[in-house]
């Protein structure tokens, strides 16, 4: 790895940007990971597109982020030049696909926030948020929907789709915390209306989650110990692993180009 | 003698004729005037400048529309030109125009149904096949071969056809 990484004035605005672009990204990554590879056609096609809908996300929110921070960074800088450490996603959405049931569960919790937070961003102060999130709510709508359908079809599917699933939800349970938290960069962007206090969703989140795995007989873990460090750079050691990948042509031939 | 308000004012006319003739690659049937996404051309001291606005987030498609309104305008002369990304207001596919849905239904693609946005999505949804008109269709796959499409099936003359979905 040759080329070094760029350094980023994270100002309130730009992190905010980033950590969604961030989390945009690297879920659209894992996503993209199955194109080729999904149980069917029509899966496969499913997984690819949602993958896709993530990463038109996070260009979005990445050339916002480069507009705010106005240090002559863009989209691909910082996807390609930026270490494991100065990446701020959820660990959530850097875990491994797994099995299929695991990519599900996973799509699932994050689309189970994504849906009721763009919405709600869409009345955030800050017009270009606001125009991003008109776009991403409606994906992110379409994303619960199907996700919650696997849920229900693997859930109360046969023993071992049920137990894979099952599995998943125990293990990734702990990421799921994460999703609520805001920090002292957020407070000042969340009281000028500009973000949204993700507290706030947490209910409805709860009551998403809670209603599928009814349905489709899974259990919601019991133990309320929450993993977190994503925001502020500490991550699993998968995220390493993934920008390798990610990374790898710029790194290797810098300002390669199509 | 033409003044140069009115060569601006032609100018602007020449490149939105331009630009409103470039086809979405994916679906070749329709124009981004059709779809909506051709938004704005604006003249200011003879550089034109073109607002698209993006469909699907992710839609691949945008940045090839770019390259070819710039194509399309440089056939017309124009070199002095700019393609410009407006996010808001988002597009939707309510602002596509009703020639437009009706070459998508020749083209054999279900258009979206109008009063886009949560309620199309979520509701429930009659999409009439575009060969035979029955509203007895079902939902084969909520994903289909571009972001803009799902795959459906006709119940009556069993023709499976994309629809484009409401955004």
């Amino acid at each position: 790895m040759s080329v070094r990484s760029i350094s980023v004035a994270e100002s309130p605005l730009v992190l905010y940007a980033l950590r969604r672009a961030d989390d945009a990204l690297i879920l659209g990554h894992r996503v993209s990971e199955w194109c080729g590879h999904g149980p069917m056609l029509e899966e496969d096609m499913a997984l690819a597109n949602m993958g896709l809908d993530l990463i038109g996300q996070a260009r979005e929110l990445y050339t916002y982020a480069a507009k705010v921070e106005g240090a002559g960074n863009d989209e691909d800088k910082y996807a390609y030049l930026r270490d494991v450490r100065q990446y701020r996603n959820l660990l959530l959405v850097e875990q491994p696909n797994g099995d299929f049931a695991r990519t599900i569960v996973r799509q699932f919790f994050y689309s189970a926030f994504a849906d009721p937070y763009w919405r709600a961003m869409m009345k955030s102060k800050d017009e270009t948020l606001a125009a991003i999130a008109a776009k991403s709510e409606k994906e992110s709508a379409y994303h619960l929907r199907h996700t919650s359908e696997w849920m229900i079809r693997l859930g109360d599917g046969t023993d071992e789709s049920h137990r894979r699933a099952q599995t998943a939800i125990d293990d990734l349970w702990a990421f799921t915390g994460e999703l609520f938290h805001a920090d002292q960069s957020d407070a000042d962007l969340i009281s000028s209306g500009i973000a949204i206090d993700p507290e706030s969703l947490r209910g409805r989140w709860a009551e998403t989650v809670s209603n599928i795995l009814g349905v489709a007989m899974l259990k919601r873990p019991s133990s309320d110990w929450m993993q977190k460090g994503g925001r502020s750079g500490n991550h699993t050691e998968h995220l390493g692993h993934l920008l390798c990948e990610l990374q790898s042509m710029q790194r290797t031939f810098p300002n390669a180009t199509w | 003698m033409v003044t140069g308000s009115n060569s601006a004012h032609d100018l602007r006319q020449t490149a939105w004729n331009a630009a409103a003739q470039v086809v979405d690659p994916e679906i070749p049937v329709l124009t981004i005037a059709d779809l909506g996404v051709l938004r704005d051309v604006t003249v200011t001291d003879g550089a034109v400048e073109v607002a698209i606005t993006p469909t699907y987030s992710g839609c691949p498609a945008m940045n090839m529309i770019a390259l070819e309104i710039e194509l399309a305008l440089e056939r017309e002369g124009i070199r002095n030109s700019k393609v410009r990304t407006v996010l808001s207001p988002a597009w939707t596919t309510d602002w596509m125009s009703e020639q437009g849905r009706q070459k998508l239904k020749e083209y054999g693609i279900a258009p979206p149904q109008t009063g886009g946005g949560r309620r199309a999505l979520f509701g429930e949804q009659h999409v009439a096949c575009p060969q035979c008109g029955s509203v007895n269709t079902e939902v084969l796959s909520e994903f289909g071969s571009t972001s803009c499409k799902a795959l459906w099936r006709c119940k009556v003359c069993r023709e499976p056809f994309d629809y484009f979905k409401c955004h």
